[in-house]
């Protein structure tokens, strides 16, 4: 089973890159963009093929390694059973 | 006293760190790797700087997990000295010895030069040596040094003085333009709560000799000094030390591996 985790900062915390390629997009002509956050993305393959063992674990993992929870949040969805 | 200096791969100013202890501060010093669970019965830890485990994922977010770190973990709950320099300061905040996160530096560069920091709080065991106010100018080199905290946390660290060093100009003054990293409140180093455990950006081991352009890291590592003796004085019976080692050639770390 292949799970993606979507780890990114929360909004109340500073983004320069973020901001960075934002300004690069207006440089380039893409006006209408109005914010852009930068993240991180995890493909986490499980030996599993249970649903409930990525409910059980991946939260897990999110919250201990992948993200710092003082600064990023993070969502996660199955994308292959 | 004896001073031990956590080695995680990719730490690089393990050795620096070992010199300014054992022949700048003449105190007796040992390397710790990361993967042993003894702490040599060090009277303070030291995590050095570097890219332990080359900063992936987020900077010391994996050193964080070494075997020897829940030896430091208990080392300081048990109210053992720690002293985490950029990349160790980096690690305390991910293990949760240290409260808060660090940020990628606000100007996204990396940053290396000397800088100015002033002791917030002299009556800690690691700036007893100084004077509040006193200004020390300290070389930094980092991408990641942008502390962050969130409101509430940041007004606890302000309301219980655990803020030791903040950037200044070289007259002391607290300026945005001082703040080269963006840290909130021109924070450069914290300690916690019980006041054992500290974490500063700047490199305090860079700046022990007079060669190295500024002698004022020294002042951190007096303080340590300072008030490892004293404590140490009050317990037991003061014995005898060995005179100040001659300047000797470093270990080679490769036995412990």
């Amino acid at each position: 089973m292949k799970v993606r985790i979507l780890v990114s900062l929360k909004p109340s915390v500073l983004d320069p890159q973020g901001q960075t390629v934002r300004n690069a997009l207006h440089t380039l002509g893409y006006k209408s963009v109005k914010d852009v956050r930068q993240g991180k993305v995890f493909e986490v393959e499980l030996e599993e093929p249970e649903r409930s063992e990525a409910e059980k674990i991946i939260p897990e993992i999110a919250d201990k390694v992948l993200a710092n929870p003082i600064i990023e949040k993070f969502t996660w969805e199955i994308i292959e059973d | 006293m004896k001073f031990g200096v956590v080695v995680f791969p990719g730490s690089n100013c393990d050795y620096d760190t070992f010199h300014a202890l054992q022949n700048v501060m003449g105190q007796e010093t040992v390397f710790l790797w990361h993967k042993d669970h003894n702490l040599q019965n060090v009277d303070c830890v030291v995590l050095p700087g570097g890219f332990s485990y080359g900063d992936y994922l987020r900077s010391g977010a994996i050193a964080r997990f070494s075997p020897i770190m829940s030896e430091v973990k208990k080392f300081a709950a048990s109210g053992g000295l720690v002293l985490g320099i950029c990349n160790g300061f980096q690690i305390l905040l991910e293990a949760g010895l240290l409260p808060g996160a660090m940020l990628r530096n606000k100007n996204l560069k990396f940053l290396c030069q000397h800088v100015y920091i002033r002791i917030e709080n002299a009556k800690t065991a690691f700036s007893n040596s100084g004077k509040k106010g006193q200004v020390l100018k300290i070389p930094i080199a980092h991408f990641d040094g942008n502390y962050y905290a969130e409101p509430e946390l940041l007004a606890e660290l302000e309301k219980n003085q655990q803020i030791v060093f903040r950037y200044c100009d070289e007259k002391g003054r607290v300026t945005e333009e001082a703040n080269v990293n963006g840290s909130v409140h021109n924070i450069a180093g914290i300690v916690n709560r019980e006041g054992n455990v500290l974490g500063m950006m700047p490199h305090p081991e860079r700046a022990s000799e007079k060669i190295l352009g500024s002698e004022d890291g020294r002042v951190i590592f007096q303080s340590m000094i300072n008030y490892l003796e004293k404590k140490s004085g009050s317990r037991k019976k003061k014995t005898t030390r060995p005179s100040r080692p001659a300047v000797s050639p470093l270990p080679p770390l490769i036995e412990t591996f």
